[in-house]
């Protein structure tokens, strides 16, 4: 009888089977691709149904409401609430503030912003964490000094704080680094603020996991034949780094989305006549009294998605290291069958 | 260990360098934008930035600019222009209720993230846990401004229990300073308390399959005895140092937010209003007060992990 | 013959895992008496760690099941419930782990470490008191500068150094057995024989009964009065140490003879080995576990044998091989020497 492990069963495939069973995390990832189907239908919605755009201003406009006419702004200043489909999906959330614009139209607009610059300042912090760790964690020496020193000096920096003045310069100013140059109210100075700062948080394990993978066996047999360090990195390391960077990736998303609303609602991030679910909560909280769902809704959608990033994020984690939470789980079947069958052992005797 | 302590020492000075010398660049040299107009504020008249191009000697080289920048921020000269005052001095006026803000939040993450993680690991696996895992990371995914704003919705206007916002200073009424902290505190500590339960958490589940911990089971020690003599005291390790990094963190302003929303007058506020009138000044002089803050305390967090964990003061002597 | 004073009766562990139930330890019984040292020998994932571990209540988890009976003296412990078993460790059986890097608390100066187990089990002991007799202990096992020793942390001794000081600690409540899992595994090879012959000058002069687990017979060769050999979670063969190495009865013992490299002989043409691996517990195959990797399997192997004694003349030396004693005594040797048939 062969005792070899079946081909079907490569490590990938059991990971993905464990991540499947976790029915919490399939059910967020299911949320997550909710929202974003929710975002990127906003041209869809926009267009047809609420008829009009994130920017565009209805104050002394009134709407008909099951017959009624409606302001949409109040004498008061009050913007109107959720008509639902009241008005033929029109003001479906409600107006936001005394501009009068479509809370609804708003809300998906912002939401591209808001996933746009986090998958990207994600995207590009983990490439650059990748290419870091990689660089610092194989050659070691003075690169790896060099590399792991600037990582300390930017992982002790005040993040947000440095973040927010970055943002503020750039806001202001635009950008000129040479050949680079960026306008003041780029939706890429925000996505290079958040990376930047948040490269240390991936590069350092992923620089351990580096250090560790290169003393090695099939790394130093893989030298041994001749290959370059550049095919050792990608043939050899890169590889092995994989599950360690899917989950971080996730959880960086989420990381990224949160310093992009935390900077958008002061001032700092995303800039008009772009929004963001961050700048919105900016005038919801200035309307708080009136209006809370203003701030709210914005804030719930940043949660749901950051949650959802979260629990996947987490049960990724899981999934590709078994050995924490298998034993848990191993734990409580038993508990199941204790009692109620006699133990394996004993069957395959006969 | 006295070498220890000089050589952190000396690493931070050159940290706080590092960082001057981002400020700088960042604030001097990137933008586009001329200095002078960006320090002068968007109201600025042409004559005010021809001022502040004098003052700080734009014309001249870089590095002599750094010179002149870092000069002002030790004089106590930064000022900003709207009004007109020295940037030091608010900010020495924020840091009552800055630190008031922090270190009640921190006591109150500290002591119920530990208890949940604690709680978590020792019954893994179990309902509990599942439950106080949820919890935690539903706490991680709250952000400030979604929890700020209901806390405040409900609590203040609503049930109108407490104060809407703004500080009391506790010279001036110790009840009414506790009263306007109490959401702030809870809006703050409820991020983290997710946060350090996880990680206590986690870090305990890996202790507890340490050998030595085997080995204190079996010379004969009780399970409380192992908890907390063995596991509690070597999961803690990690943790204090987090704590330390995150209690410089907030102290340096990253409770921004909390203090924007609550309108509390902190450095954090401080800032934010800055960021509103695009004022550079106080942001720059704040970024600094923050870096030092940072980098203090992850100086005295080397030095308490080292004094925890011996094989990081004696270093490690390659194993025979 | 006296007492035993610790009996195995067909203790059986079972662990529930994602992928199954897994019988780690499958019927294994032996007695232990004064001063005998018993050596259980195995592969990775035979058993041996895990018999060991239940004798002393440490693998007591939701998802372990444990049947059989353990007796020390007439103290049941498979049954004992926490509080007991905490008295009797380190008092009456002390157990040394295998790797003495990770085996200690890395905060904790060893000589504190050590206090601890004594007052675990005699609170009332002075620091002082205590210290004095870790400087006591750390002398008996050979450390020397013991009292300038005694408030080192674990990292600064050497790998043997803290395995004496491991086996220091297991002897402080001078217990009445000691079960040493693998203990020179990981060690050097010269450093291993000085453990050893600490371990066995320590059975000699303090009538302290041992239980050895190991995977390497040359360490067994040293030390052992009794041999059980493991196999699957099963014992396959057990008798004395001449028995096992001069007249050994199962397929899978050769193999492991055979496996030892022996300077007093000349080179066989190739190290045999034994072909295959160990199988999957999850996957155990029909009759005996080992006919997979067995050159000499026949038909009736696919009926699992019983251990049971075949030579008439030794009623200790059990096997559990179908083959008779004269087939065993013809296929076992390879090239003039006791192994397995070398591979071709």
């Amino acid at each position: 009888m062969s005792t070899e492990p079946s081909a079907e069963r490569g490590p990938w495939s059991l990971a993905l089977r464990r991540f499947l069973r976790n029915r919490l995390a399939v059910a967020f990832l299911g949320l997550f691709v909710l929202i974003v189907v929710f975002v990127l239908a906003a041209p869809l919605w926009a267009d047809h149904v609420a008829d009009t755009g994130p920017n565009q201003e209805h104050t002394v406009e009134q709407i008909t409401v099951d017959g009624e006419k409606k302001d949409v702004v109040s004498v008061e200043g009050k913007p109107i609430g959720p008509q639902w489909f009241g008005a033929g999906g029109k003001f479906f959330l409600g107006a936001d503030s005394r501009l009068g614009r479509d809370e609804m139209v708003r809300l998906m607009y912002g939401g591209r912003t808001s996933l746009l610059v986090g998958i990207s300042a994600a995207l590009l912090a983990t490439l650059l964490a990748i290419a870091l760790g990689l660089l610092a964690g194989y050659f070691g020496g003075w690169v790896d000094s060099l590399i792991a020193r600037t990582l300390d000096v930017i992982w002790s920096l005040p993040v947000f704080l440095i973040g927010l003045a970055v943002g503020i310069a750039l806001a202001v100013g635009g950008l000129k680094l040479g050949p680079l140059e960026l306008s003041s109210g780029s939706l890429w100075n925000p996505i290079l603020i958040i990376s930047i700062f948040t490269v240390p948080y991936i590069a350092r394990p992923i620089r351990g996991e580096v250090l560790s993978l290169s003393q090695k066996e099939f790394v130093e047999a893989a030298i041994a034949q001749g290959a370059s360090p550049a095919r050792v990195m990608f043939t050899e390391i890169l590889p092995n780094l994989a599950s360690t960077v899917i989950v971080f990736f996730t959880l960086m998303i989420a990381n990224s989305m949160l310093f992009e609303a935390g900077l958008s609602f002061l001032g700092a991030g995303v800039q008009p006549p772009n929004s963001s679910w961050g700048t919105m909560i900016t005038v919801g909280v200035e309307l708080l009294r009136i209006q809370p769902l203003l701030a709210i809704l914005p804030g719930l959608m940043i949660m749901l998605t950051v949650l959802s990033l979260n629990v996947v994020g987490d049960a990724l984690r899981d999934a590709l290291d078994p050995r924490g939470k298998a034993r848990l789980d191993a734990a409580l079947q038993f508990e199941a069958q204790a009692g109620a069958t006699r133990p394996v052992g004993e069957a395959s005797l006969s | 260990m006295i070498r220890f302590v000089a050589r952190r020492l000396v690493g931070m000075a050159a940290v706080l360098f590092a960082v001057s010398v981002i400020v700088f660049v960042v604030f001097m040299v990137l933008p586009k934008q001329n200095p002078a107009q960006s320090l002068a504020g968007k109201n600025a008249t042409p004559l005010l930035v021809k001022n502040i191009e004098e003052e700080w000697g734009f014309d001249e080289s870089l590095p002599k600019q750094y010179l002149t920048m870092m000069e002002k921020v030790f004089t106590g000269e930064l000022i900003q222009y709207e009004p007109r005052l020295p940037v030091s001095d608010r900010i020495v006026e924020g840091i009552p209720a800055t630190f008031s803000l922090t270190i009640g939040a921190a006591a109150i993450w500290l002591f119920f993230g530990l208890l949940l993680g604690y709680l978590s690991a020792i019954r893994a696996g179990g309902w509990l846990d599942r439950i106080l895992t949820g919890v935690s990371i539903a706490g991680i995914s709250v952000p400030v401004f979604l929890l700020a704003p209901v806390l405040i919705y409900v609590f203040a206007n609503k049930l109108e229990i407490l104060p809407n916002g703004q500080y009391v200073p506790f010279s001036e009424d110790p009840a009414e300073w506790l009263k306007h902290l109490v959401l702030p505190w809870v809006t703050l500590a409820v991020l983290s308390i997710g946060f350090y339960s996880r990680v206590l958490r986690s870090n305990m589940l890996d202790v507890m399959n340490e050998d030595y911990v085997r080995t204190a089971r079996a010379k004969g020690l009780s399970e409380r005895q192992v908890m907390t003599r063995h596991v509690l005291r070597n999961s803690l390790i990690p943790v204090i140092t987090l704590f330390g990094l995150d209690f410089g963190a907030t102290i340096a302003g990253t409770a921004i937010i909390t203090e924007a929303i609550f309108d509390i007058d902190g450095v954090g506020n401080y800032a934010a209003e800055a960021v509103a009138k695009f004022e550079l000044p106080p942001i720059m002089g704040v970024a600094l007060y923050g870096a030092f803050f940072v980098v203090l305390m992850n100086t005295i967090v080397d030095i308490v992990y080292a004094y925890l964990d011996p094989r990081v003061r004696l270093g490690e002597t390659a194993s025979g | 013959m006296s007492e035993p004073l610790l009996s195995v009766q067909d203790l059986r562990v079972g662990f529930a895992t994602e992928e199954g139930v897994v019988q780690a330890v499958d019927g294994v019984s032996f007695d232990l008496r004064p001063s005998e040292v018993v050596a259980i020998v195995g592969e990775s994932g035979s058993g041996k760690s895990v018999t060991a571990q239940t004798i002393i209540g440490l693998t007591r988890a939701n998802n372990a099941r444990i049947e059989g009976s353990v007796k020390l003296g007439a103290v049941e412990l498979t049954s004992a419930d926490d509080a007991e078993m905490r008295k009797l460790r380190g008092e009456r059986i002390a157990m040394v782990f295998q790797d003495p890097m990770t085996s200690f608390n890395p905060v904790y100066r060893l000589g504190d470490q050590i206090v601890e187990a004594i007052r675990a089990h005699r609170p009332d002991t002075s620091k002082r008191a205590g210290k004095e007799r870790v400087v006591e202990l750390f002398e008996a096992v050979g450390i020397p500068n013991a009292e300038r020793r005694v408030d080192d942390y674990p990292h600064e001794f050497s790998g043997g150094m803290r395995q004496r000081a491991m086996i220091a600690m297991a002897l402080a409540r001078e217990p009445e057995v000691l079960i040493a899992d693998e203990p020179t595994t990981a060690l050097d090879v010269t450093i291993q024989a000085q453990i050893l012959g600490l371990i066995e000058q320590l059975n000699r002069e303090r009538n302290l009964a041992t239980i050895l687990i190991t995977h390497d017979l040359g360490v067994v060769a040293e030390v052992a009065d009794r041999v059980l050999v493991m196999y699957a979670g099963k014992v396959v063969e057990e008798g004395t140490l001449d028995e096992i190495f001069y007249d050994p009865q199962h397929p899978y013992t050769w193999g492991l003879l055979g496996s030892l490299t022996r300077l007093d002989r000349p080179r066989p043409h190739r190290l045999p080995q034994i072909a295959g691996s160990p199988p999957s517990l999850l996957e155990l195959p029909e009759g005996c576990p080992f006919r997979p990797r067995c050159p000499h399997e026949f038909s009736k192997c696919t009926q699992y044998p019983g251990l049971e004694a075949r030579l008439a003349d030794s009623p200790a030396h059990r096997d559990r091989c179908w083959l008779t004693p004269e087939e065993k005594r013809g296929k076992r040797q390879v090239e003039g020497q006791i192994g397995l048939e070398a591979p071709r």
